[in-house]
């Protein structure tokens, strides 16, 4: 506070904001769709419900992050979208190896296919759009 | 009833994404007429909700469970609105790609709902 006082980096001008919608689109339909599942019939299928929860939280994360804005928040978002992008792969992989062990879709089954594979090209262009963040801030 | 709306609703949400996509083509942000759009089409959603609403007062049973018929139909309802206020944030042609992109998610859901109601 006492030195040179920075304008934190902006993560929501131009494309920014397209992501922060398909985002907070993704984190109402992820939350809700778990919130459901998860009090109504839990035990059909336990872990592709948790794993649609936990989908909930990263994007509703990254959501938050976008919108805040700054170094940190830009540094954040970029780890949790790798770890989105992680996550769509191997549950998107592992439904197609054992079907078996998900009764029910998740919001990653078959790399989001439910979903016009939103969730695999959603932390795609959101890691190009922060790494992108960075190299203008830089400039500046 | 409910099933025209849900169609009529469906077809002005693509017609909506369609007119903000040739925005976004030519660099433009969202304008006043755009905004008009939006409001007719959320208006749509709002009739669409409370007919839905009447509907099930009235005893009718959505096909896959009336908890998810009403999140729907919420949903659709809150998707227009949400997507203008981010392109008045947002004057460039980026904001009327993100209102294109609320079309196109309406309509989406507009899909769902015939569904759960079910045809």
């Amino acid at each position: 506070m006492t030195a040179v006082e920075e304008k934190p980096i902006r993560l929501i001008s131009g494309p920014g904001m397209l992501l922060v919608w398909f985002y907070g689109v993704m984190v109402v339909g992820a939350v809700s769709r778990s919130a459901y599942q998860i009090s109504t019939e839990f035990g059909r299928a336990p872990l592709a419900y948790a794993l649609s929860a936990v989908a909930g939280v990263v994007y509703g994360f990254i959501t938050y992050t976008l919108i805040r804005g700054g170094e940190t928040a830009r540094r954040a978002a970029l780890v949790c979208c790798a770890a989105e992008l992680a996550g769509v792969l191997i549950v998107g992989t592992w439904t197609l190896v054992d079907r078996s062990a998900f009764p029910d879709a998740t919001v990653w089954s078959y790399y989001g296919a439910g979903y016009i594979f939103i969730p695999v090209l959603l932390p795609l262009s959101a890691m190009y759009w922060l790494r992108r963040a960075q190299r203008t801030a830089v400039k500046q | 009833m409910l099933n025209a709306l849900t169609l009529v609703t469906g077809v002005a949400a693509l017609l909506l994404a369609a007119w903000c996509g040739w925005a976004a083509y030519r660099d433009q942000p969202t304008k006043d007429w755009h905004f008009i759009g939006m409001a007719v089409v959320s208006l749509l959603a709002v009739v669409q909700l409370v007919v839905g609403i009447v509907q099930l007062a009235r005893g009718e049973k959505p096909e896959q469970g009336t908890t998810i018929f009403v999140a729907y139909l919420l949903g659709a309802f809150a998707c227009v609105p949400a997507a203008g206020f981010m392109s008045l944030a947002e004057r460039t042609k980026w904001g009327s790609v993100t209102v294109a992109a609320g079309g196109v998610v309406l309509a989406v859901l507009e899909v769902r709902l015939f569904d759960i109601w079910g045809g």
